[in-house]
Order: structure tokens, then C-alpha cells, then sequence
């Protein structure tokens, strides 16, 4: 039930705090307390906030700086090299690009391939954990065998063979984010399979059963959302995961290709000119460290704030 | 016991298999070691055809796997599309590798251990702020750009300070040194900064473990029981919490450890290392590549690591908590 605006607003409150708490009711219908609960844990961390706002930040110059922004990324400008200035914030390289515009684009590739990354290893994680921690038996033995075959591949032997071969074909952050996700979930779906294991020996989802609930509502509505909290911070950690191997990736030339751009392909075209025309390595380097931690930041908060049991791990 | 560990090895040996056959074809079929030849128009195709029948590249894959698994059982790894002996290159990758990990292991086992007790001894004192934004900024921080970073600037001036180059970044030794005090002290010079990359990213990880181990013992009621008995805080922290909280962290460490084995190929490529993980990097992307004996090499190298340390660690573990042992 929606609370009342007046229980809220304090009388001859400022317009400004209405539209606070008009925001907060907003949040409260569509919630059922858990999640005003959890809002409230993770506002009180005060780096995983800090966190959200420069990850935020980061993606808002990322996606819309380019559109004000006087150079492309791929524009070549009749300046090289030279140091941050007026007009080139962030310098230019060898060729004469703008570094600005560039690690503008590359903050976005590299946000948005680590973006699909977890999406794609959160989706299969859930569903592998889920199907074998609810099924059981079976489908349990030949779900975790193949998980456990997955974990024991030597990840960044596959990674090489894959991304040398995937990453010269266009739209190349599609496959390498397709390449880390397929290979990414086997942690996240032995703890949902966990989760599932001892969630579905309990009275609720008993007495689910014995109403006749069909086992798509149980796992949809029951299983799942009792076991978001594990789900959404290991989504969480697998973006700032991904970005370090996507970078390492790009960094040794495997990864994104050129005319794409991501920050690892920056810093490994920096990096020959790292001590004489710094800004090539500093700029991009900056971007990906403060990304990667921005990103630990809010997991730390949404592990406090969803997974009250781990709260004393930070 | 011994009936667990034959258990656990044959498993291990049993996952090799079923992984160096995997690794095998699916290197084998990612690219074509002969490329270079035949892109060279000054290359008759009766010596393209050699250097097929000379890799084996006419059989079908199936026996190619065999005939290298076969040499492996009588003791060689074969030889390499570069032409040399995969055994005896491997044995070379190996001991630089471990020159570079061993230290830095030890190096972050000490720092991970202390910084995790103290932080958690002095939950949400500065002490514990300043050691958890460190260990965050670490564990940020692609390896890559740490090393570049060491490499890059603080190397050229300490360097430029001293006078003459006291930290080397290219390789592990400088050729032609003679006498084994001017080996040593040369690559001591040479391992300080891919160690101290390493460790730096390593530890950060590791006082995290180790401060979540602390708290959770420190939280115990049997903790309080000894504080209730008039125990010293020292007797307290030292004999019945550190103990107890270094089991997880055995288990971290050893399978980090084994990982490590295969190689930190990021730090040895930064710092132009020949250990495994360049051995690895340029069997499957170098000129000959991808060079199928290499990897598989490689991967039963690394691979024995990680199932013995696995072993060694499940090993430890029942040492330290007597419960497991009893299981």
C-alpha cells in the first residue's frame, strides 16, 4: 500500500523536499519493504554511493560527451603528440588523434562490452545453478560435472586461442564480450545452485507445491528472488572482472581491434611513448582504474545492502 | 587417508586427459602453423609439403593427439614447431617463472597475512581505512598498468637518481655476467620490480581473505570464552584466533600459487620475462603458431600444478582444522 504524502512531508515543508519524498513513495509502491530496505543499507555506504555517482558520471560522458565534443574519436587533427591543452584536454598521440574523444569512445566500449559480459554470464550462471539446484539428481550430476570441466579449463589458454581468432572479426567487443561470458559464470551458478539447494527444501516452497504452483512459478517467483542478492553482486563484480581481462585482452593486442577503441588498446598504444608524452599512458590508465573501482565500490555496498549475512567482509 | 589421496589423483590425472585431449584439438584447429610459409611466394611447395609431413599436419587429428600422448607416457613432450625440444624449453620457462612467483608468494603471503590481522584487530580504525583502500586500489589496478607504471617512472628515476641502473626492466639477466655473487646481485636487480608487481596485486586479494577469516573467528563465541577465561590478548589472537583464521586463506593461497605456475603472463610480458606465461602467449600467437606441442606442454605442466596444490591444499586444511581430518 502507497503511505500517504502527508505522513511524509513534514507540514510547511519546501517544495523541494515534496518532490523528495514523492520519489520515495514512488519507490515504496512498487517495492514490498525488502527493497526500501536494502536502498537504505546501500545508501549508507558511503563509498559504494560515491561509487554509483562516478560510475554514473563516467558512463553519462562516455555516451553523451561525444555528441558536444568538436572531435571524433577517429578524427585526425593536424596536432601530434602534443600535451594537454585548451583545445586537446587530454593531448594528442603520434597520429594526431584527439585523447579526449578517444578515451571518451574507449571508456564506452569498454563499459559496454563488460556491460554485456555480465549479462550474458549472469544469465547462464542463474540458469545452469538454477536448474540443477532445483532438479536435482540428474541434472544436478551432468550441470555441475560441466561446470566443474568449465572451471578447469585453463581460462586464459582458451581466452588466447579464442580472442586471437574471434577478435579480427568486425564488431570485435560483441565476441570477446560473447567469449568472457560463456566462460565467466561457473562461480555464480554454484552458489545459486547452492542457494537452490537449501531454498527449496523449506516450508514456503512446500506448501507451493502442495497449492499446485507449477515449477516455472516457483523458480520464477520464490527461488529466484530469494536469491538475488548473491546473483546481483556477483553481476556486479563480473562487470569490474571483465573490464580488467578485456583490458588485459586489448593490451596484448587480442582483444578490441582498431578502428574500435577501448582502454586497454589505448594504454598498449600509449605505452611505447609512456615516458616521453606521458598523457598517452596516464589518461586512458586513469579512466579503466577509476572504472574498476567505482564498480568494487558499489558491489561492496550491494553485497552489505542485499546479503546482510556477508556484512562484516567489506 | 591414502585411499583419499589415490582417489584424488587419479581424478586429477583423469581431468588432465580429458583436458590436454580438449586443448589439443581445439589449438590445433585454431589456426595454420604453416601460414607464413605459404604466404612466402619464394617457398616451393615441395618444402611447404616437408614442413607438413614434418609436424605430423597429414594424419588425421585424432592420431596426432595419440602419437603426442604416446611420447609423453615414454617421457618426451616433444618437439616444438620452432624445432626445439618442448622438455627442455619448458624446464628453462619453468625456473625463471619460478624465480619471479616464488618470491612474490612468499612476499604476499606475509604482507596479506599481517595487513588482513591488523585490519581486522582495528575493525573501522584508520588503520583498517587506509589498508582497505590500498588493498581496493591494488585489486583495480590491471597488472599491466602497475607494472608500466613501476617500469616507466619509477624505474627512470631511481635510476636517474643513483647514476647508473640499478633496477633493470628488460629480462630476467643480463647475458655474459660472470662469477655467482655478480649473478645473483644482477638478478636480484632484474627481479625487483616484476616481484614487486606482482606481489602488490597478489597481497591485496589475499589481506582481504585473511581480514574476513579474522573477523568471522574473532566473532566466535570460543574467542570470548578464552577473553572470559583471563587468557592474554595475545595468547587470545595468536593461539586460538590466527590459527583457526589461516585455514581459509591456505586454500587462496595454494590454488593462486598453482595458478601462478602457468605462468603471470602479464608481468612477464611487461617485463620481457621467458618464463611460462610468454612460453604460453607465443605458442599461440607467435610466428609458428598456433604451436600445438608447446601448449599441450605447457597445459600438462600448469595442470599438474594446479591438481597437486589442490591436493596439497585439501592436505593442509585437514592439518589445521582436526574436524576435516576426522571426516
Amino acid at each position: 500500500m502507497p503511505e500517504p504524502a502527508s505522513d511524509l512531508t513534514p507540514p510547511g515543508a519546501p517544495p523541494a523536499l515534496t518532490l523528495v519524498t514523492d520519489a520515495a513513495e514512488g519507490l515504496a509502491v512498487e517495492s514490498r519493504g525488502q527493497f526500501r530496505l536494502a536502498l537504505e543499507r546501500f545508501a549508507h555506504h558511503r563509498l559504494a554511493v560515491a561509487g554509483l555517482v562516478v560510475f554514473l558520471l563516467l558512463v553519462l560522458l562516455s555516451t553523451i560527451g561525444p555528441v558536444f565534443w568538436q572531435y571524433s574519436y577517429s578524427a585526425i587533427t593536424d596536432q601530434f603528440a602534443t600535451g594537454p591543452s585548451a583545445q586537446h584536454p587530454f593531448g594528442t598521440d603520434l597520429i594526431g588523434h584527439d585523447l579526449f574523444a578517444q578515451v571518451m569512445e574507449a571508456e564506452a566500449t569498454s563499459v559496454k562490452t563488460a556491460a554485456l559480459v555480465a549479462l550474458i554470464a549472469t544469465t547462464v550462471g542463474t540458469v545452469i545453478g538454477a536448474l540443477a539446484g532445483y532438479y536435482g539428481k540428474l541434472a544436478d550430476v551432468l550441470l555441475m560435472r560441466f561446470t566443474d570441466l568449465i572451471l578447469a579449463v585453463p581460462l586464459l589458454a582458451v581466452l588466447l586461442v579464442l580472442a586471437n581468432k574471434l577478435s579480427k572479426q568486425a564488431g570485435s567487443w560483441f565476441w570477446i564480450a560473447l567469449i568472457l561470458g560463456l566462460l565467466l559464470w561457473t562461480t555464480l551458478a554454484r552458489q545459486v545452485r547452492g542457494a537452490f539447494l537449501s531454498l527449496r527444501e523449506r516450508e514456503f516452497i512446500e506448501a507451493e507445491h502442495a497449492i499446485g504452483a507449477s515449477d516455472r512459478r516457483i523458480i520464477f517467483r520464490h527461488l529466484i528472488p530469494n536469491a538475488i542478492g548473491p546473483i546481483v553482486v556477483s553481476a556486479t563484480l563480473t562487470v569490474a572482472l571483465a573490464l580488467l581481462i578485456e583490458a588485459v585482452l586489448s593490451f596484448l593486442g587480442l582483444g578490441i581491434q582498431p578502428p574500435e577503441v577501448s582502454l586497454g588498446s589505448l594504454i598498449n598504444s600509449g605505452q611505447d611513448a609512456a615516458t616521453s608524452l606521458p598523457w598517452l599512458f596516464f589518461f586512458p590508465s586513469g579512466f579503466l582504474v577509476i572504472t574498476i573501482l567505482s564498480i568494487n565500490f558499489i558491489g561492496d555496498g550491494l553485497r552489505d545492502a542485499l546479503d546482510p549475512t556477508q556484512r562484516a567482509h567489506r | 587417508m591414502w585411499t583419499y589421496l589415490l582417489r584424488r589423483v587419479l581424478a586429477g590425472l583423469v581431468v588432465l586427459l580429458v583436458l590436454s585431449f580438449g586443448v589439443f584439438i581445439l589449438v590445433s584447429l585454431s589456426g595454420n602453423p604453416l601460414a607464413a610459409l605459404q604466404a612466402n611466394p619464394g617457398i616451393s611447395r615441395a618444402t611447404i609439403a616437408a614442413a607438413a609431413a614434418q609436424l605430423h599436419l597429414n594424419e588425421p587429428l585424432v592420431d596426432r593427439y595419440w602419437g603426442w600422448l604416446y611420447g609423453l607416457l615414454h617421457g618426451s613432450f616433444g618437439v616444438s614447431y620452432t624445432g626445439q625440444p618442448v622438455g627442455s624449453q619448458i624446464a628453462q620457462r619453468l625456473l625463471v617463472t619460478v624465480k619471479l612467483v616464488v618470491p612474490a608468494v612468499i612476499l604476499s603471503v606475509l604482507i596479506g597475512v599481517v595487513v588482513g590481522v591488523i585490519s581486522a584487530v582495528r575493525q573501522y580504525k584508520p588503520v583498517d581505512h587506509v589498508s582497505t583502500g590500498l588493498a581496493y586500489l591494488f585489486f583495480s589496478t590491471p597488472v599491466f598498468v602497475l607494472g608500466l607504471l613501476l617500469k616507466d617512472f619509477l624505474a627512470v628515476d631511481v635510476n636517474r637518481a643513483v647514476g647508473h641502473t640499478v633496477l633493470f626492466t628488460v629480462g630476467e639477466n643480463t647475458p655474459g655476467i660472470t662469477g655467482t655473487w655478480n649473478v645473483f646481485v644482477n638478478g636480484v636487480q632484474h627481479a625487483v620490480l616484476p616481484v614487486l608487481t606482482l606481489t602488490l596485486v597478489t597481497y591485496a586479494t589475499w589481506s582481504r581473505f585473511q581480514r574476513a577469516a579474522m573477523l568471522d573467528v574473532l566473532n566466535a563465541d570460543y574467542i570470548r570464552l578464552a577473553r572470559a577465561k583471563g587468557l592474554s590478548p595475545r595468547r587470545v589472537l595468536f593461539v586460538h584466533a590466527l590459527r583457526n583464521a589461516l585455514i581459509p586463506v591456505v586454500t587462496v593461497v595454494a590454488i593462486d600459487f598453482a595458478a601462478l605456475i602457468g605462468g603471470a603472463v602479464v608481468t612477464e610480458i611487461v617485463f620481457s620475462w621467458n618464463g611460462m606465461g610468454q612460453y604460453l602467449f607465443n605458442g599461440l600467437t607467435g610466428a609458428e603458431s598456433p604451436d600445438v606441442y608447446a601448449v599441450s606442454g605447457w597445459l600438462i605442466v600448469a595442470g599438474t600444478a594446479v591438481v597437486v596444490f589442490n591436493i596439497l591444499a585439501d592436505l593442509l586444511y585437514g592439518l589445521l582444522d582436526p574436524r576435516i581430518r576426522n571426516a
